[in-house]
């Protein structure tokens, strides 16, 4: 079977769309199967990187081992400051994105 | 040989945030020297419309030229001038939507199409990327 890796782009507001607590449920699920997995958040779905965030899943993900970027232009869009981002994500331009969906063996799926 | 990335478009112009950062993941993958195919259906078969057109601001009284008011139309010119040797941007109108919505007269650059060119175009590709409406 082929190691896949797996990349989720979530770019929805935890604060209007429930579901995207399955989202955090697979990738940390995918994680504890030994795959590697990134969350890159994106528009609206950066609101849930802020450590203020209550209730937001980007904790657990980190916990998880998940890596966790933040699309470097979706904060400033909104006036969140670079250190307001939770322990454990790290700002990442398009093109890291970019180069993350090209590699081997790999699964991308838009939220 | 070049990566190939196809991405499906659905979203509408001016509605959602999803095709702006479309517009920057093809831009960064041309600029990357990636080939990209675009398969543009549903409501972003509006994205290229040629009869779109800046406004003026009457709430806050900008002329058209002050609103520098950005068209999708625009946008897509600009990534297949960017893409329109090599690294090669191939961009895709989903011909059955076209219809539906009379979005026929379109910029430069843009072919009419249907699934089964979605289908060949992911199959040859190294990714497809589908950026459904919410």
């Amino acid at each position: 079977m082929t190691e896949s890796r797996y990349v989720v782009i979530e770019s929805r507001d935890p604060f209007d769309s429930a579901d995207t607590a399955f989202v955090s449920d697979t990738a940390a699920s995918l994680r504890k199967r030994g795959r590697a997995v990134t969350v890159y958040f994106v528009q609206n779905g950066v609101l849930a990187t802020r450590a203020g965030a209550r209730g937001s899943h980007v904790p657990s993900l980190t916990k998880a081992g998940v890596t966790v970027l933040a699309d470097e232009f979706s904060p400033r869009e909104r006036g969140i400051d670079r250190g307001e981002l939770s322990a454990g994500v790290r700002e990442a331009s398009i093109g890291a994105l970019v180069d993350l969906v090209v590699q081997p063996d790999t699964k991308t799926l838009w939220h | 040989m070049a990566e190939t990335l196809t991405v499906a478009l659905m979203d509408a112009p001016y509605e959602a945030a999803a095709s702006t950062t479309a517009f920057r993941i093809i831009a960064a993958a041309l600029e990357k020297g990636i080939n990209v195919n675009v398969f543009a259906y549903e409501g972003a078969v509006s994205l290229t419309m040629k009869e779109q057109a800046p406004h003026a601001n009457p709430v806050k009284g900008t002329s058209v030229e002050e609103e520098d008011h950005p068209t999708t139309k625009d946008l897509v010119a600009a990534l297949v001038e960017l893409g329109k040797s090599e690294p090669k941007l191939t961009w895709v109108n989903c011909g059955l939507c076209v219809d539906e919505r009379g979005a026929g007269n379109w910029i430069e650059g843009v072919k009419r199409g249907g699934p089964a060119d979605f289908l060949k175009m992911a199959g040859e590709s190294t990714r497809t990327l589908v950026i459904p409406t919410k």
